[in-house]
């Protein structure tokens, strides 16, 4: 290092502080701008972290039944006549506190959504790579089989591969494999719209010059996709992963209230609104309406995020 | 006549044809009856022998008739056979009734009857136990069958209500000569078409979606009902089950929610028809695999000692479950039999819930620290019974046994517990309904060993064994009257359930049908399903 380059450093304008940076980033500035948006992202924000924290906050342990009482079920909420002052929301059939219950129902909830979106991301990015890149009979193939998963609806395919694994595995553990099926499930049912967009941006990257010098200096294939064409096409993964999701989310919920998801002994917010629904329309109807909000909220919030995260990474909306 | 000429001649008259046949079919009071039923299974198959379940056998009874029949008051009728004489103990002579045809034409005749006994006792038949194994089956004439035994029987026609007649000469033109197990992936042609002599004509079958049937317009006897098709759908979930029969969608469905009756009866248009049920609802134990095939214990099968099976058996609370998952309207039970079905049930109380003795028995049998076990469950078969297994689960889960539970749709739990599918459960819950009204049936399904040469056992899933309680039923059922009957039996109870504890019995079910008020069924304490007799206003 030169005695000129030190100077040029010291006499520059001090770096800006992290705060003065986060405000003059174009993203955090249209997040603050759109009241709807801070408000989506403050209620998604709580959500998470009492999901995440529902071994902490909840007052009882839903999943353990000897926990749970038969002689405590149906308890209606603390605020309504006939509820007890332990379970703010009331209880369900089993005698579960419906609060602890959702609150640990989020966390599932989440848990699937996060990692089913995870496998999904990790799939179609892989894929949409390598057919973009490599072209040819590759880009056909991946391509084809795309085209042909994207007519079926997803829950259909989560559906098909949920009922496969089911009858494959034992059933000695089946509340075990249960969470896993899920996320492998519905992975594998939304990998279709990473891998087309991906696809997408990578032919339009690979004839850039930047992709070019690489090649010409003797890079791999594998290096190049990697390391220079990967990080220009994540922009728009991260919106679809946002949007998928609050997908994944109801999907999981829609399999969980079919019966086919999570068992009734470690309920999800679906596995919650199917039990609730039988007892809708005769009297307690608690144990289908808050988990069913806890629900909307959640997607809600986690929708109007990606919506945002759309509009604010598209150069045209600008 | 020129080509224009014929095609405008031609569309006149088929509009006329078409005016004529819309003006008949809206003529007032032509219109068809149709009984649109609902329940919370499926239907899977059509071919009664596939399955020895109550709400099978009733519903396909209304194609396939027995040599004889129950009556709305249970008592046995006679039905195919005009009569028949018993020779000496083991000599049967039944008459067949004359002129019955099947659906498809044939003639029915002591072919048919001998054929329909080397079915039901074939590889696939669920329901071997109609016949005793060693029994000859002998054409005295076309209508003239003897049924020769090798011990005596007196309850021999019992249960022939559900052993429905199938035509030689269909069954064996259609591959259908065997019965099929009910786990067979494909459905066999008998289970997807049915040649009865019955009230009703299968229409079409499509599995877990819809069954028709439309009346039998050749029937040999004088219908009691007046209607024209029956529909079936099984609509499994309880609350869509209830908003279908108030919104006027179905006209009779079983069962109604004990959380819904008071509604449906509040509604102008329907009511719900309860009534007690000789069903009991039970836990079993595998008590024969030499380690369990879903639990934590390995090498050795906990539920082969008596301290565990009575540590479970106290560590549940029955009063809790009928208050809260039953709402009070069932009955806890101490026997596999219902008391009405038994005159000494009342000798008998259960043991008491005491989930501080069941941890003790449990330290005794050397598992302080509980152990791990699957259960399998219905969730679609019995009133709330997927509601009734997590109580279970919980309440084991405080005397310190995990409990994982497996409730699935009743056409995959039967499936796989059943003999088809190799008796495949560590612990289950299950309903019985003694068809033939007494405790025999019980000890021969459930409580007997499992022996495939006698039938005896079929159902008892977890083989629950001591001969000496099989002799003591088999004892019973030579005596002659009902008193020294009942004393064998009781007998035989004390050591199944009290001694052994073999199972552990839950409660007798309410029955609660939901009936629109415009249809007129009858209810039997079996819970059989009888379109032959429903009315429609």
């Amino acid at each position: 290092m030169s005695r000129a380059d030190v100077d040029l450093a010291k006499s520059g304008p001090p770096p800006p502080s992290l705060v003065a940076r986060l405000r003059d980033n174009d993203l955090v500035a249209s997040f603050l701008s759109s009241k709807t948006t801070a408000a989506a992202g403050l209620i998604a924000l709580i959500l998470i972290v009492a999901g995440l924290a529902a071994p902490l906050i909840a007052p009882t342990d839903p999943f353990n039944p000897a926990a749970n009482f038969l002689m405590d079920s149906l308890t209606p909420p603390r605020f309504v006549a006939g509820g007890d002052p332990r379970f703010l929301l009331g209880t369900d059939d089993q005698g579960r506190d419906l609060w602890s219950a959702i609150l640990y129902g989020l966390r599932i909830s989440l848990m699937i959504g996060a990692f089913s979106v995870l496998l999904g991301g990790a799939i179609g990015v892989a894929l949409g790579l390598i057919a973009g890149y490599a072209g040819g009979w590759i880009d056909s193939v991946v391509m084809r089989i795309a085209d042909v998963q994207l007519t079926f609806p997803a829950i259909l395919i989560a559906l098909l591969l949920d009922g496969v694994a089911h009858a494959l595995l034992q059933k000695s553990n089946r509340e075990e494999t249960a969470f896993l099926v899920l996320v492998v499930a519905i992975g594998l049912s939304f990998w279709v719209q990473y891998a087309r967009t991906v696809r997408g941006s990578t032919l339009v990257e690979k004839n850039r010059d930047y992709v070019q010098a690489a090649r010409l200096i003797g890079l791999s294939p594998a290096r190049i996709v990697v390391r220079h064409i990967l990080p220009n096409v994540m922009g728009p993964v991260l919106v679809i992963a946002t949007i998928n999701l609050a997908i994944a989310i109801i999907t999981e919920a829609t399999l969980s209230f079919l019966g086919v998801g999570l068992p009734a002994t470690e309920p999800s917010l679906g596995t919650l609104i199917r039990i609730g629904q039988n007892y809708l329309f005769s009297g307690e109807w608690w144990i289908v309406a808050f988990p069913s909000l806890g629900l909307a909220t959640l997607v809600l919030s986690v929708n109007l995020l990606g919506d945002w995260l759309r509009d604010a990474l598209n150069p045209r909306l600008k | 006549m020129s080509w224009s000429l014929k095609v405008r001649t031609f569309a006149v008259a088929a509009i006329c044809a078409a005016t004529a046949i819309l003006a008949v079919a809206l003529a007032p009071g032509a219109e068809a009856k149709t009984l649109r039923f609902a329940f919370q299974g499926e239907l899977k198959s059509v071919d009664p022998y596939q399955i020895n379940e109550s709400f099978s056998l009733s519903v396909n009874g209304a194609v396939y008739e027995g040599l004889v029949r129950r009556g709305p008051d249970m008592k046995i009728q006679p039905c195919l056979a005009t009569s028949w004489d018993v020779l000496d103990p083991l000599h049967w002579r039944f008459h067949l009734r004359k002129g019955v045809k099947f659906h498809e034409g044939q003639d029915f005749t002591a072919d048919d009857v001998i054929f329909s006994a080397r079915r039901v006792l074939s590889a696939g038949s669920d329901l071997k136990g109609r016949i005793p194994a060693d029994a000859r089956i002998v054409k005295v004439d076309d209508y003239t069958v003897d049924f020769l035994l090798k011990s005596p029987n007196p309850l021999l026609i019992n249960e022939w209500e559900s052993w429905g007649m199938f035509s030689k000469s269909w069954s064996e033109a259609h591959g259908a000569a065997e019965a099929t197990a009910m786990n067979a992936t494909t459905p066999p042609y008998a289970g997807l078409h049915a040649n009865g002599t019955g009230p009703f004509i299968l229409v079409s079958h499509e599995p877990g979606v819809k069954t028709v049937w439309r009346k039998n317009p050749n029937w040999w006897d004088t219908p009691k009902h007046n209607i024209d098709d029956v529909v079936f759908t099984p609509i499994p979930n309880a609350a869509t089950r209830v908003a279908a029969l108030l919104s006027g969608e179905i006209d009779w469905m079983d069962p109604v929610p004990l959380n819904d009756q008071a509604r449906v009866n509040a509604n102008p248009g329907a009511e719900v028809l309860a009534g007690p049920e000789i069903r009991t609802i039970f836990l079993g134990m595998d008590q024969f695999r030499d380690e369990l095939g879903h639990s934590s214990v390995k090498g050795k099968n906990p539920f082969k000692d008596v301290r565990v099976r009575k540590a479970f058996y106290q560590a549940v609370d029955e009063d809790a479950i009928n208050k809260k998952v039953m709402r009070g309207q069932a009955t806890p039970s101490a026997l596999l039999i219902a008391p009405a079905l038994f005159s000494r049930s009342k000798d008998f109380k259960r043991f008491p819930f005491d989930p501080e003795a069941s941890k003790k028995l449990l330290a005794e049998a050397g598992y302080p620290d509980g152990f791990e076990v699957q259960m399998d469950c219905p969730n679609d078969r019995y009133v709330n019974d997927e509601q009734i297994c997590q109580a279970v689960v919980g309440m084991l889960a405080r005397v310190g046994v995990k409990v994982d539970l497996n409730a699935e749709p009743k056409s995959k739990f039967f499936a796989s517990i059943s003999a088809a599918g190799g008796y495949d459960s560590s612990f289950y819950l299950l309903g019985w309904t003694p068809t033939t009204l007494e405790s025999y049936n019980v000890f021969q399904y459930i409580v007997g060993c499992r022996n495939e040469k006698t039938n005896w056992g079929g159902n008892n899933v977890g083989d629950y064994c001591n001969p000496s309680v099989d002799a003591l039923a088999r004892k019973a059922l030579q005596e002659p009257n009902e008193t020294g009957r009942d004393d064998d039996f009781a007998q035989g109870w004390q050591i199944a359930l009290f001694d052994d504890v073999g199972y552990i019995p839950l409660h007798q079910q309410a029955l609660a049908w939901g009936v629109s008020k415009t249809t007129h069924v009858i209810q039997r304490p079996d819970n059989y399903y009888i379109f032959a007799w429903v009315t429609m206003d």
